[in-house]
């Protein structure tokens, strides 16, 4: 199992090197550039030659890499235009806001979609099925923007039933140990922290969790569906399992073993979609702070967090892997 | 064989081509995601040896028929493709015309829903909202169609130099096939929405930034999707049998190996273009769309009409229900395309 986890952290270097590579290619040599993209449109040549130079855009490509690589290293992504804070200070004073997020839209998806799909799956072809197969679809096809919108037009103005905006209502007064709220509020048993907390991530959760619900039902669905048809399910039917421990033991076991790779898949895109559900709810996460780069083309902002995005996607992936492998002995083995 | 619990699994149980598990084992990480695009690209290419004399797309075209998410796909593709084409003599009004701008007061929440002259009511500056709707129809168009061409160019290019190296190209071949696919594996760990959005923010909002983003978002998937059909092609006795009549490898390539690899790209297109609408409506919310205003488009009119949400929400409730039913669309459209060359669900 060691050998198993080091040999995929060394695994991760070529990745990430190459990942740096890539973003660096592409953001660093875009058309337009920092002197587009900083300067107004009416600057002369020579202003935008002289914020080249203090880029150090001038310099032969290998230099300008090894020069990015070594900042990366040391942690030091650049510093944001808006706020004039290092980037990696941005991201991280904002992480835990997004990760509350993300990890309640996560649990949302799962917790509904994985009960739904083997439903669906079990009873093929039944109005449930159609409902379930259809409305996830249509998740799929939904604007995430346009669904967080509804939701809080419909939930928080007009039926007032959950706050609007933020992750606390204004002069709610917490210890902060961390940044993560509601573990915060846990560790310190401050609950109404932690009520309040949770009222406010309930519309961006489910807003955000519309689309890994929606892959997540029809995944299950069709896992549930190859399972079944297995020779060693009927075997073990017809040598009379009780029919929950065929369920628990062989059905779902294998059956949720693709889904589980979904959920860390999926996890990317939750970062992507945070950024429309935090800016429609004025959560103050990474998502919002991206939406806030994106209109004042905070050049640092933008490519740093990308990078930094990209290898906690990569390390998600490398815990999914671990976690596969202990589920599943056969993916140890080769 | 007990289960399959990925399809990464399934592909190395079964007799997939060796090149691609030799890829997927030095990036473990990306190598589902991969595998799942590996195996659209595989099944069709084992399709044809079971069925005889029935040709691929034949007996897919007869099952799809009979399938009604394909023919509701289908319809809702053609209503939004006619639209689309022939907007300019559908629209009733200029989209872009103030005509009934005295009627409408969005600060003191006076607006015109719909009525006999203007069949969806008038948008908050006193446009014909059922005008703009129809000519954004051409623009949602152009930009999904145009994206899916960025993403399917770049994207088969690359997958297709990979997979005809990795067949033909011998030792060296397969060396670049392993970089080209490093780089594509790469390219799949980054957050397709993300990356558009930070394009798209660098280079500044226009109607070509939109495109390009959107489309270099879904290069990795028709580059892996066309590889990895290619490779499942490579092995075919029709391959061996063009080499040994000593046929130029190029040629094989292009002629041989290509238009039979080609079916599951195809079907990606048609997902793409869904995912490349919705996408461009999001880069449009964020601010990052076309800035021309001569051009009405619906995520730009969905993203304005959200300030009058609560006064006027039938101007977000238009536009949001276009995008949703044409990405339904050509969704239900892929997916059975999809599900009719999958020999799996073909019972």
């Amino acid at each position: 199992m060691l050998r198993f986890i080091v040999r995929r952290l060394l695994q991760l270097i070529p990745t990430l090197g190459g990942l740096s590579i890539l973003l660096f290619v592409w953001l660093q040599r875009l058309p337009g550039g920092p002197e587009y993209a900083l300067l107004p449109d009416d600057a002369t040549a020579e202003q935008r030659a002289q914020l080249r130079r203090s880029f150090g855009l001038e310099e032969p490509l290998t230099v300008q890499y090894l020069a990015f690589l070594r900042r990366i290293v040391q942690g030091d992504l650049g510093t944001s235009l808006m706020t004039s804070r290092p980037v990696t200070e941005e991201f991280m004073t904002r992480f835990p806001a997004t990760f509350e997020l993300a990890v309640t839209a996560m649990l949302i998806a799962v917790a509904v979609g994985v009960p739904l799909g083997y439903l669906a799956a079990r009873k093929r072809g039944s109005a449930l099925d159609f409902a379930a197969v259809g409305g996830s679809l249509l998740g799929i096809c939904t604007p995430v923007f346009f669904l967080a919108f509804i939701l809080k037009v419909v939930f928080a103005e007009r039926l007032g039933l959950f706050p609007s905006a933020f992750r606390l209502s204004p002069g709610m007064s917490r210890t902060d140990l961390s940044g993560f709220v509601v573990l915060d509020g846990i560790r310190t048993g401050e609950f109404d922290v932690v009520w309040d907390a949770l009222l406010h991530l309930a519309l961006p959760g489910v807003a955000l969790a519309s689309i890994p619900l929606a892959v997540i039902v029809r995944m299950t669905r069709a896992s549930v569906l190859e399972v079944l048809g297995e020779d060693y399910v009927r075997t073990a039917n017809a040598k009379g399992l009780r029919p929950g421990t065929v369920r628990t033991r062989h059905v779902m076991r294998n059956a949720l073993l693709p889904v589980v790779t979904a959920v860390g898949l999926l996890t990317g895109s939750l970062f992507a979609g945070a950024v429309l559900t935090e800016s429609v709810f004025a959560f103050p996460g990474i998502g919002s702070f991206i939406y806030a780069a994106t209109q004042t083309r905070d050049y640092p902002v933008l490519t740093g967090f990308i990078l930094l995005i990209a290898t906690l996607y990569v390390f998600i992936n490398l815990l999914v892997d671990i976690s596969y492998s202990l589920l599943d002995p056969r993916v140890r083995a080769q | 064989m007990p289960t399959t619990p990925s399809s990464q699994n399934r592909s190395e149980t079964q007799d997939a081509p060796e090149h691609t598990d030799a890829t997927d084992e030095r990036t473990p990480l990306l190598g589902r995601k991969a595998a799942k695009i590996d195996r659209l690209a595989e099944l069709m290419g084992r399709r044809e040896e079971s069925d005889h004399g029935a040709g691929v797309w034949r007996t897919a075209l007869a099952r799809m028929r009979r399938s009604p998410m394909a023919i509701t796909g289908a319809v809702l593709v053609a209503i939004f493709l006619i639209v689309a084409l022939f907007s300019p003599l559908i629209a009733p009004y200029s989209p872009t015309a103030q005509t009934w701008g005295a009627e409408v007061f969005p600060n003191r929440n006076v607006f015109v829903g719909p009525r006999a002259e203007n069949w969806l009511g008038l948008d908050n500056l006193g446009r014909d909202q059922f005008s703009r709707m129809v000519i954004g129809a051409r623009q949602t168009l152009l930009v999904g169609v145009v994206a899916t061409l960025v993403g399917f160019g770049v994207g088969a290019l690359l997958g297709g130099t990979a997979g005809a190296a990795a067949v033909l190209g011998g030792y060296w071949g397969r060396q670049v096939d392993n970089v080209v696919m490093r780089v594509i594996d790469m390219m799949l760990a980054l957050p397709t929405l993300l990356l558009a959005v930070t394009i798209a923010a660098l280079v500044g909002p226009s109607l070509t930034t939109v495109m390009l983003a959107v489309g270099v978002a879904q290069v990795p998937i028709f580059a892996r999707l066309l590889r990895g059909a290619m490779l499942s092609q490579g092995s075919r006795d029709y391959v061996l049998a063009a080499r040994a009549l000593g046929v130029r490898k190029h040629k094989i390539a292009l002629a041989h190996i290509l238009p039979n690899s080609l079916g599951p790209v195809i079907v990606q297109s048609t997902l793409t273009l869904a995912t490349a609408i919705i996408d461009a409506a999001a880069l449009s919310y964020l601010g990052l769309g076309n800035p021309d205003p001569a051009f009405p488009e619906w995520g730009t009119m969905l993203a304005d009409a959200q300030r009058f949400l609560s006064s006027a929400p039938q101007l977000a409730v238009y536009p949001a229900l276009a995008i949703i039913v044409t990405a339904l669309g050509f969704t239900l459209l892929g997916e059975a395309m999809r599900e009719a060359l999958d020999p799996k669900l073909r019972k």
